[in-house]
């Protein structure tokens, strides 16, 4: 397609946005201020992680949406069909062939690699806003390191409930300087925020950029007596039978009945393909 | 940091120096809102476990010169010192920001005339009481809860309104919740604006008892602005009265109340209704 420049935005922009990038690399968890565009999508829908995404893809890049982890859904399917109008790039809904993955609320279950880059669509960036609601305010303690009120927070979940309830967007320490939110992904997913592929986190409404560079350390804020638990529902997968991934709660009819699935819905199809080849070799085995 | 280390260290640092090092050397400030003054040459030393009480009405100075004093106004001219725990005498507007903020989160307390601004009216009494704590680095949810306990029992809230909002508490309640919050990494300088400002006189008198008690027992050195003279007479040593910005009389707080020399302090003194 010609009517576009390639990946949507002009290269003035997308220079932009990679400057804003590489400084969210050099200061691991730092917000980087940028000037976010108007995308042809609402606020809310993922404009920030579709700039950066645009600003990352190169016509060689194989690209992956997921949405809660699924391929199929709404926002998935428009943004994977945005960036093949107007880059032409490859699509796939495999994670280990994709290079470049945005996503919203999840880390995919396979393990990523260092040629991989994940891009997160984040809603609000900022981990003290609604404990501290002046930006100058959080800006400073940001600065200065003050992240006690991050603890009240906590303090104020074990106090109500008995244990941190915090399930998801929970707050995060990066290499022992920058408190971070890792976007709402589910608590489950944060000890895999130390890994090999590079995470970048846009948010386009409130225009701020922030990454992790590959094996950056990461840790779950908590309390020495209550300490960081990452959790799921205590089932298996109802399709794959994984008890390792993290699980959605489907209703499936009036009555109430509901089962419990993989939300990586490339990572459970992988399962199942992999589970029937191996029912039909076996029965291949045993009618020969 | 408990309250007996504090007041430990303070006792022998005290008889350390056989001429006791003030606590805060005020030289000169001024603060000026355009061409009009807000304070000027202001001038005065506390010692450590003193309570003094600024007195004047209202519009003459003396909230503007106590936030130029707990460094939330910066003042056009003058010098605060802190007797700081490392460093000794240091000026606290030229000090580094993150230096003045920590003191403002140990050493110093500020207590608001109105609850509201000084509390987090969406966080438990609880977390209000161990925020502080949180800040210098208290990460054991168990050490922290039992010394938010502690503290409610010192200023008389019961037990079990640790988990309430401030918001489902009287008015007398959050100020003594306030205290209690500024209180509890047993600062040695507490700034009060109003401390009993709208509250009816029964709760005022229970929360001036209180501080009171509060400040004699952990040698709190203070700083109280105020308009009524019932409240310096009950906790202030020592007096300053101020109009138009300006100190106008100085002294002990019975001599300046009971022999009253500048015009405008026989008028302050003579204006008080008796019952």
């Amino acid at each position: 397609m010609t009517d576009y420049n390639f990946a949507y935005l002009d290269e003035q922009t997308k220079r932009m946005i990679r400057r804003a990038i590489l400084k969210g690399l050099a200061i691991p968890g730092y917000q980087v201020p940028f000037a976010s565009r108007e995308m042809p999508m609402p606020y809310g829908w993922g404009t920030g992680g579709v700039q950066v995404s645009a600003a990352t893809l190169t016509p060689e890049d194989v690209f992956k949406v997921i949405d809660q982890g699924a391929d199929d859904t709404t926002n998935a399917v428009s943004i994977r069909k945005f960036f093949q109008a107007t880059a032409g790039v490859d699509t796939t809904e495999e994670t280990e062939e994709a290079t470049v993955i945005q996503t919203r609320h999840r880390i995919p279950e396979a393990p990523l690699n260092e040629d991989q880059i994940l891009v997160y669509q984040v809603p609000i960036p900022e981990p003290l806003r609604f404990l501290e609601p002046r930006e100058t305010e959080t800006r400073k303690m940001h600065s200065l390191e003050e992240y006690g009120l991050m603890h009240v927070k906590l303090y104020e979940d074990i106090a109500r409930h008995g244990a941190i309830a915090t399930a998801y967007a929970y707050p995060v320490k990066v290499e022992g300087r920058y408190v971070m939110d890792p976007s709402p992904i589910p608590k489950f997913d944060n000890p895999k925020m130390t890994m090999p592929a590079i995470q970048l986190f846009g948010a386009g409404r409130e225009q701020r950029i922030y990454a992790l560079p590959p094996y950056t350390k990461v840790v779950s804020l908590d309390f020495e007596d209550y300490p960081f638990e990452a959790s799921k529902a205590d089932h298996s997968c109802e399709l794959c039978g994984a008890d390792d991934s993290y699980l959605d709660e489907v209703i499936v009819d009036d009555q109430g009945g509901r089962i419990f699935v993989c939300s990586d819905t490339a990572y459970c199809a992988a399962r199942q393909a992999a589970q029937s080849d191996a029912a039909a070799a076996q029965y291949e085995e045993i009618s020969a | 940091m408990t309250l007996q280390n504090s007041s430990e260290e303070f006792f022998t640092e005290f008889s350390k120096n056989s001429a006791p090092r003030p606590l805060l050397r005020v030289t000169n400030i001024e603060k000026r809102y355009g061409q009009r003054i807000g304070c000027s040459s202001v001038n005065f030393d506390l010692y450590p476990g003193e309570v003094m009480g600024i007195v004047g009405e209202s519009g003459s100075g003396k909230s503007t010169l106590l936030n130029c004093l707990a460094g939330h106004l910066a003042p056009d001219q003058g010098e605060v010192l802190f007797d700081t725990r490392g460093a000794g005498l240091v000026d606290t507007m030229t000090m580094a920001e993150p230096e003045r903020r920590m003191l403002s989160r140990t050493d110093w307390a500020f207590v608001h005339q109105h609850a509201r601004d000084g509390l987090r009216m969406s966080v438990s009494a609880g977390g209000n009481v161990g925020e502080r704590l949180m800040a210098v680095g208290a990460r054991h949810y168990g050490q922290i809860r039992d010394e938010a306990i502690d503290w409610l029992g010192r200023v008389e809230i019961n037990e079990t309104r640790i988990d309430d909002r401030p918001s489902a508490f009287s008015g007398g309640m959050q100020q003594r919740l306030q205290i209690a919050r500024n209180l509890v990494t047993g600062p040695r300088l507490v700034f009060m604006d109003e401390p009993t400002g709208g509250l009816d006189v029964s709760v005022q008198a229970r929360l001036l008892d209180l501080l009171r008690g509060l400040v004699r027992q952990m040698g709190l050195s203070a700083i109280i602005v105020t308009h009524d003279l019932a409240v310096v007479r009950l906790l202030a040593d020592r007096l300053m009265v101020m109009k138009d910005g300006h100190v106008v009389e100085t002294g002990l707080t019975d001599q300046v109340l009971d022999d009253p020399q500048h015009a405008y302090t026989q008028l302050l003194v003579s204006s008080v209704l008796q019952v």
